[in-house]
Order: structure tokens, then sequence, then C-alpha cells
């Protein structure tokens, strides 16, 4: 009758599978059995049952489908006889699980079994219902299984207490149902019934606290006295492992008092001697002793205030953090990461040893032990830490320096006591490994820098220096080009010189050729190109003995292949070119940033702030020096993905005051005034630099406002740190960029490409009233104009219900929106926008007549015109 | 508790695979490679037999590719651990809950393989292999539902002996 001993063909089915050369011929085989199989089930042969099912298991274990033996388990289930029954389980425990229907037809039958009157085959039904069980099954044969606790045999006793953990595991409802059976198997004797019973009661304590409560009151003495007993038994060889009875029972004893002493202050109380005595007298040169102590290091750790037993148990783990087995320092050094939370002083007292297993070969130890050190630092041991953990940075792996690097980063930034300190430590890791510094870090150190100011000679001297011998660092590159850019004049001049400082001579065409070899250098990426343009383009005017060099540079990237480059290349070359009378100011210092609302939007942003860099950035890179105000929050903004809400009034006057050059000429600061709206357009009073007429100019503010693109308001001031200039306004704002640009117009630049730009116009005006109209074409649809119209009041006295009205001919279409307002005051301005669509585009001009209605001091006025003076190609 | 117990050998091929949690039928063949992944290379590179290892799925490639001498062979896997231990060609591997002693499992794998030793006196793989059903049989008296069912090698080797002779 035994599938395995007489029917040979399962050994002949493994040899024959186990003989195979190639996974093909394997598959044939397999194939073939299942063939044999599921003819065989068809004839619905009982005797080979058992032997298919045998069969099945192997080809289920290596890999292949089965479904189709499902039946068979529950028919050998059902079949009178143990063999056929121990496989028939055997086989649903391995073919079966949990979530499948079939498993629904098993129910009765487990039923039964469970109620069988051999115990061996009730032994089967416990294991099978323990392994397998679903939710529906668990609630069906629930007081069966409770019976079964009480059962006289103990197989039966400690099968049925497993099965009621997968039981309550399953329906949790269930589980006051079995707190009585449980507790009664905490008297046992028996180690395999109890450990199996304290762990049904590990199970109920946790998900429910009545059962929790219960267990505290009536258990906890009998526990403690079970776990005395096994500590102080004598030798049991049955149960001993390296001379420790049972230490499987030790650690669920262990674990259950840890629930229980949880929160209660009375328990913890009573089992405080027999934890002291584990700890204490427990072995600890084998695997197994260990393990125990673990335990009990962890419940000591879990239960109420006991501090000299915590002082033991941290003890205990300063010993295996001393430990040769890697598998123990691992452990100590997880169990530490928890007890630093109550007692950082002990944990202090094993920072030796911690900062040793940060150098330890093994990765996973180092990684332990590296996020154990920066738990434990704090401002009276950050110098000495960061010191020790820079010095290892220069000799550990490669690929553990980014882990290293971070941590150091993190460190220094949290428990920096001063600036200075900072400056020097982040220029280390830096110079070390600047290649796997995140993005937040470098620009974190840049806004310290800028607002250290007494520093700034220090600072870039010393970049200067790192930067000749690591220069393939990238991000120590980058802040270093930042720096020459910023301060290029403190480093030739040696200006600020710190007490500690060896004096460097260094020209200026030195620290040309720190930017020139990243500018230059293929590996160099697209950020730092970008700010060593920006640098090189601020040089100029620091360096103005070189400028013809520096101009010779800008030059060359004119053929880069970064549209970017080469568009920033030819607006710098203008710059340096045409605008020499301005180019000092508008190269000035950065504004000092704002360190406070930096660190408020590194928090806010930190998750997203990874990945966004690469995005174009709009404002340019100087502006006056002014005191930061309160919105520079949003510059600072690292986020550029951030839909960022629309720029409130003080954000735009703070932008006027980062990015608008005050030229002392009033017309910039009208414009923006005019334009209350958006924060964007103080981006263009800075590129209508220059621009002769005050008109002109506010209306070319105005023109850009309906193309401002919410998402891409001036937010990023340390964007610009890695793109020198806004793509955006050079496509839209393309009279701006015309006045400013104005030598360039024969070049390919993106003007081109986008259609001319087209002047201003007067479009009306009386003695009262004159209205501008600007234009602007929205990209890749040139039919369309948008007009910005700007209804300025001549007279002394204020227009109330002002409106304008339009009309087209036929061949065009008027979009109006709405107007800014309807009051005009004395020498005030309303502004509105229209879209016109002119369906002949390229042959016909537009023409647009148009009235406008106001009251003037009550009385109703009109005026009507003509516009016949619209630039051709509209 | 225990999710999942595997013995695998050195080629990989899964000499006995016992789920405790279900897995989708799919998953359970790529958890088995995986976890031998992770073993064989450690193969490789292990002098220390036991030793544990954190790592994630991205980490891998630089880990092989980077591995120096004596590492480890715990694994942190998906949100649970492999603690696993190396017998001759066969490894043994436990998935248990992150909360869970590791070095009791350890323990608790090579009380398994001493009952197998009991049990087949001197086992060896082949044992194994043609016995894999005796295998499942001796494992359903030592865990049960992912927890420890006896920890006396005599009483299980016992309860064999009296349900083998019921065949």
């Amino acid at each position: 009758m035994n599938p395995f001993s007489s029917g040979t063909r399962l050994r002949d089915m493994i040899r024959s599978i186990r003989a195979c050369k190639t996974a093909a011929e394997e598959r044939g085989v397999v194939r073939k059995e299942c063939a044999d199989i599921r003819a065989s089930i068809n004839e619905n042969d009982p005797h080979d049952r058992h032997r298919n099912l045998a069969k099945l298991m192997f080809i289920h274990m290596l890999g292949y489908p089965t479904h189709f033996g499902q039946m068979e388990c529950l028919k050998l289930i059902a079949s009178p006889g143990f063999p056929e029954k121990r496989i028939g389980y055997l086989g649903l425990m391995l073919l079966l699980d949990e979530r499948q229907e079939v498993l629904m037809l098993v129910t009765n039958s487990l039923k039964q079994d469970l109620n069988h009157s051999n115990q061996y085959v009730v032994g089967l039904a416990l294991c099978a219902l323990g392994n397998i069980c679903s939710a529906e099954m668990a609630r069906d044969l629930a007081p069966e299984v409770e019976r079964l606790i009480q059962f006289r045999d103990p197989n039966i006793r400690k099968k049925a207490a497993l099965c009621s953990t997968r039981i309550v595991r399953k329906v949790p409802d269930l589980a006051e149902n079995f707190v009585n059976a449980a507790a009664s198997l905490l008297k046992e004797k028996h180690h395999g019934v109890l450990i199996t019973g304290v762990q049904l009661c590990y199970e109920l304590c946790t998900i429910n606290d009545e059962a929790l409560e219960y267990f505290r009151k009536k258990c906890t003495e009998g526990l403690i006295k079970t776990l005395r007993d096994i500590t102080n038994s004598a030798y049991q060889p049955e149960y001993d492992v390296a001379g420790i009875t049972d230490p499987f029972l030790h650690i669920r004893l262990l674990k259950l008092l840890r629930v229980i002493g949880h929160g209660d202050a009375d328990a913890s109380d009573l089992m405080t001697d027999i934890l002291a005595q584990v700890a204490t007298k427990t072995e600890s040169n084998k695997n197994a002793g260990n393990a125990v102590l673990y335990e009990c290091v962890e419940t000591i750790m879990a239960i109420e205030d006991t501090s000299s037993l915590r002082v033991l148990a941290i003890n205990i783990l300063g010993r295996f953090l001393s430990n040769h087995d890697n598998n123990i320092r691992y452990v100590a050094l997880n169990m530490l990461m928890k007890a630093i939370n109550f007692d950082d002083q002990a944990v202090q007292r094993h920072r030796v040893t911690i900062l040793e297993c940060v150098k330890d070969p093994d990765a996973s130890i180092r990684k332990r032990a590296l996020d154990l050190v920066s738990l434990l630092v704090n401002e009276n041991n950050v110098k000495q830490l960061t010191k020790e953990l820079i010095d290892y940075l220069e000799i550990s792996d490669e690929d553990f320096k980014e882990d290293l690097s971070a941590k150091i980063c993190f460190i220094v930034e949290k428990f920096s006591p001063e600036k200075l300190w900072y400056i020097d430590q982040m220029l280390k890791v830096l110079s070390e490994a600047g290649k796997f510094v995140k993005d937040d870090v470098w620009h974190a150190l840049i806004v310290v820098i800028s607002n250290a100011s007494e520093l700034h000679g220090y600072t870039v001297r010393a970049l200067y220096k790192a930067v000749l011998i690591y220069s393939e660092q990238e991000t120590l590159v980058r802040v270093a080009i930042w720096c020459i850019g910023e301060y290029g004049d403190l480093l030739v001049n040696n200006v600020g010189m710190l007490g500690i400082e060896d004096p460097i001579t260094v020209t200026e065409c030195d620290a040309v050729d720190v930017i020139e070899d990243a500018i230059t250098r293929h590996n160099s990426d697209m950020t730092t190109k970008a700010m060593a343009l920006v640098a090189l383009l601020k040089l100029s005017s620091r360096f103005p003995s070189i400028s013809e060099r520096i101009k010779d540079i800008i030059v060359k990237q004119k053929g880069s292949l970064l549209l970017e480059m080469q568009q920033r290349a030819i607006e710098f070359n203008s710059i340096v070119d045409r605008h020499k009378n301005i180019r000092s100011s508008l190269v000035e210092r950065m504004p000092v940033l704002d360190e406070a609302a930096f660190n408020v939007r590194r928090a806010g942003s930190f998750p997203a702030s990874a990945s966004t860099m690469a995005k174009p950035s709009l404002s340019l890179p100087n502006g006056v020096e002014k005191p930061a105000a309160a919105p520079l929050v949003n510059l600072l903004d690292l986020d550029s993905d951030d839909i960022m809400p629309p720029p409130s009034s003080s954000g735009e006057d703070f932008l006027r005051d980062l990015l608008g050059i005050d030229l002392g000429s009033s017309p910039a600061q009208s414009g923006a005034i005019q334009a209350p709206k958006a924060g964007t357009d103080s981006l263009l009073d800075m590129l209508s630099i220059g621009t002769p007429s005050p008109a002109q100019n506010s209306a070319l503010s105005i023109d850009l406002l309906p193309t401002a693109d919410i998402n891409n308001n001036p937010s990023n001031v340390l964007d610009t740190l890695s793109s020198p200039a806004p793509p955006h306004v050079a496509t839209t704002a393309s009279a701006g960029m015309f006045d400013l640009l104005d030598g360039l117009t024969p070049s390919p630049s993106k003007e081109a490409t986008n259609g001319p730009a087209y002047p201003p116009i007067v479009a009306y005006e009386s003695s009262s009233l004159k209205i501008e109209f600007s234009f602007s074409k929205t990209p890749g649809n040139p039919q369309t104009t948008n007009v910005q119209a700007t209804f300025i009041n001549l007279s002394p006295n204020t227009f109330t219900d002002f409106i304008f009205q339009a009309a087209v001919p036929k061949f065009l279409q008027l979009h109006l929106d709405p107007a800014s307002g309807n009051t005009l005051p004395a020498s005030g301005n309303i502004t509105q926008s229209l879209r016109v669509t002119n369906s002949q585009h390229g042959k016909k001009s537009l023409v647009m007549r148009m009235r406008i209605g106001y009251k003037l001091n009550g009385k109703d006025v009109l005026e009507e015109g003509q516009i016949n003076n619209f630039p051709r190609g509209l | 508790m225990i999710r999942f117990i595997l013995l695998q050998n050195r080629q990989g091929k899964t000499r006995l695979a016992k789920y405790y949690v279900p897995l989708e039928e799919s998953e359970k063949h790529k958890v088995e490679y995986e976890v031998i992944h992770f073993s064989l290379f450690l193969l490789c590179f292990t002098l220390v037999l036991c030793c544990f290892l954190i790592l994630n799925y991205s980490q891998v490639h630089r880990l092989v590719v980077n591995r120096d001498s004596k590492f480890t062979n715990f694994v942190e896997f998906r949100t649970h651990k492999v603690i696993y231990r190396r017998y001759a060609g066969l490894f043994f591997s436990l998935c248990v809950d992150i909360t869970d002693n590791e070095l009791a499992y350890l323990e608790c794998i090579h009380l398994f393989v001493e009952i197998l030793d009991h049990f087949f006196s001197n086992v060896c793989e082949l044992d194994l292999v043609f016995n894999f059903h005796k295998v499942y049989l001796i494992l359903d008296e030592f865990i049960l539902a992912g927890e420890l069912q006896e920890t006396s090698k005599r009483a299980i080797i016992e309860r064999m002996s009296e349900l083998e002779k019921l065949e």
C-alpha cells in the first residue's frame, strides 16, 4: 500500500528527471509524466491515487503547474485509511493555499477528521488546518480546535495550540474564546506543549487588550516561575543546546514577558529578578546563549523603567559589539539603536567601538554602525566624530562613500557649532566624495557661504585650492565656480585673510583658468557648464583687465551643442560687448540668501528635489545688494515642479529688489507698478534695461502678462545656479530681448523661429485719454495676436464706469478679456488684453474700430476711433 | 513567525519549499530563484558562514560586483528578512518577520538539520530528493503555522517512527 516503497515509479520518475541534462529534456519528461497522471486521474483508479499525488508534489516543487491534481488531494483526504489521508493532507498543504476556492470543499472532511477516533488522523487534520486555513475555515472549525487544546495526548495539544494561533491571526474576533484554554497550557510541563502555549498567549496578547490584561493578572507569576525553573534546571540532554536548556522556550517566554511587562510597572517589577538572572547567568560563548541574551535585552528595553537592568542590558550589548561573530555585532548595533532612545549616555560609552564598526569590512555592519553613529552625535562630540568619519571617508570603499558622505553632511549640518567649521568640513567632504553628494547639500552650502560675509574671502580661497587638486569632484567644482564667480575679486586680492590661512597668490588668469577648465572638460555636466558661464560673465566685470580672454571663452560656447549654452553664450557675449555701461550693475553679487527660508523650503520639497534641478529656470543671476526680503522663500524653491500660487504683490516687490536693476530711472519702476498682477514682469524690467521710452517699457511689461506661465514664475533663485537665464523669456518676451540683444537679429536665435516681434503702438490719443497696444504671438500660432491694451488717463480727473469696445472686419476674430478695472484715476491706467485671430494672416493687416465710454464728473463721455497703424504682418 | 522555509542546493534546485503565508504561484518560483541567488553569490565570497546583510534589490548588483571577502547571509527580503545557513551544498533559508530574533532562527535551522541528520542517519542531498515527502512530514512535526512546535529531537524522531508504523 505504501506509495513510496512499493511503487517504484516515483523513484523512477525522480531518477529520470535527475538524469536530464538540459532544461528542455526535463520539461519533456515532466510533460510526459503529467500526461500519464492526467490519464490515470481520468480513469479514477483509487490504487494509483497516492502515487500520482506524490509525483505531482515533486513536479510542483520543480515549478511546474499541478492544479489538475488538487481534486485528487480531496479524494485522498476523504478516503478512510491513514496512509491515504496522510499523503492527501500533505498534497493539500503543498498544492493548495488558503485562497483557492477548492479549499472550501475540504472543510467538511477536516471537521470529520478533527473528531476522528484515531488521534493520528486528528493530528493530520490539525496540521493541515494550522498551515493553510482561510478565515472562513477558521470560523467554522474554531470550536473543534478549542476543544482539542484540552486533548489528553500532548502531540494533539501542541498542534491544536499552534492551530489556534493561526485561527486568531485570521479571525481576531475569536481571540477571547481561546483565552482560558491558552492559560491552562501555561501550566504544562511538556516543553512542546508549553512552547506552543506560550506562543498562543503571545498571539492573543498582541491582538486583544482584554486577553493581555487577563494574562497579566493571572499568569505573570506562573510564567516567571516557569522561566526560573528552566534557567535553573539541571542538564537535560533532550533539550540542551550548547549548555542551555531549551533556548527556544527561553526566548518564547521572554517574548511573552515583554508584552506583559510593557506599559505595566507592577508586572515589570515582578520580572526584574529573573531578567537579571538570565542576563547575568546565561553563557555567551555560543550562538544559543547569545540568542537568549539578545531576547532578554530586548525584553529589558521594552518593559517599564528599571534602570539598573538597562545598564546591564547595554553592557551585554557592549560585549556583543566586541564579539568576533558578525551576527552578534550586527544584532548589537540594531539593539543599541533602540537603546539610544532612553539611555543616550550608556550608549555613548561604546562610541569608540561603534566607530570601529563603521570601518568594518562587512558592509551590513558598516551600514548599521553608521546609522547608529549619526544618532550618537550631539553638540559635544560632533567635532571629534566628524573628524573620525571624514578621515575614514578618505580611505573607504567607493560604494560606501555615498552613504558615508550623506551621513557626514547630515551630521555637520545638524550640529555645526560655527560657520567656519561647517564650511571647512563640507569642503573636505566635497573634496573626497563630491561625486556622491546630493544637490540639496551643496545648495545648502552655498546658502551658508552666502550668509557668512566675513568668510567669503577665506571660502573662495579654500575652494580654489581644493578644486585644483580634486577637479573631478563635480559638486566641489560647482561650489567653487559659484564662489569664484561671486567673490573672484576677494580671491585675487587676498581680502579678508583669516589668521589660520597661508597666504596664496592667485592671479586673475588663474581664477579664470579654473572656470575655463570646468567649462571645457568633457565630463562636466550641463549644470556645471552653465554655472561656469555665469561665473565668467560675473568675472568679466570683476576682472576688467582680462575681459577679452573671458569674452573669448564665452564666444567659444556659441558653438556648444547644448542649446541652452549656445543661447546664453550669445546673450552674455552681447552683454560683455555692447552693454559695458550696465554690465557692472548687472553682475553684482547675489544678495544674501535667506537661510531660514531655505531650510523651510528644503524640508518641504526635499523628497522631490533630487530630480528637479534639470528643469530650465527663470531668473537671471544678478541683482542689487539689498537686505533680503521675506518672500525669498519663493526664490529658494528647489522644486520647480511645485506649482506656486500666483505671486502676491509683495513677492513682486521683492523680485524687483532682487532682479530689477535700478538705473535710477523711473521707467523700470513704473513698469512694474503698472502691472501689479504677476511677478514675471519684473524680470522684464531687467530685460528692458536701457529701453528709451517709459511708455514703451511699461507696455512691454504688460505685454508679457498673458503669456507668463504661472508655473514658471520666478521662484528659483537657486536654479539660477544651474541655468543662467530664462529661456521662457527668450521665447515670449521677444520685444524685450530685442532691445537687450539688438545686435543679434541676423543670428539664428530663437526669435527668428518664433516669428518677428512687433513694436508697441499708440493706438489712440486724445486730450484726456491715451491707448497703447503692445503685441505678442503665441508660438506656433502665427494667426493669433495677443494684444495688451493700456488705457492711460491724461486728464486731472477720474473716469468711472470706463468701458472699452472694439469691432473688427469679418476676416478677423476678436476676443476681449475683462479689463483690470473700470475706474481710471488721474494719471492712472487700466489694462485689458485682447486676442485677435487673423484668418487672412499674411495678406491683410489688422484693423479695428473702437469706442470708449466713461463717466467724467457724472457725465457720460463717448470717444470713438479707428486704429489703422497696426504693425504689418500681424 | 516564519513566512516560508526553503531548502535549495547550490544549483538553485529547490529541495523543500514550505509557505506559511500564501504567495502567488509565479511569485513562489521567483522567490526561490532570488533566494538562491543571494545565497549563491554569498557562497562565492563568504568565508564566515553566518553573518548578516542588509541589502535591497538595486544594491545587489553593486554588492555582487564589489563584494569583499567576508559577507553575510542575512538578507532583508522585501519587508521581511531571510536568515539562512549553509550546510555543505545545501542552503536552508527561513523568511521571518523583521522583529524576530535572528539568532534564535539560526539556531532553529541548526536543530532542523540535526533532526534530519538523525532521521536519515548522516543525511545527504540524495536522501532529501528521494524522500522529499518525509522531509515535509518531519517539518510538519517541527514547525506548524509558522511557529516552532517541538524543540526535542528525540520527541520528533519518536513521533516519526510511530507514524511510519501506521503506513
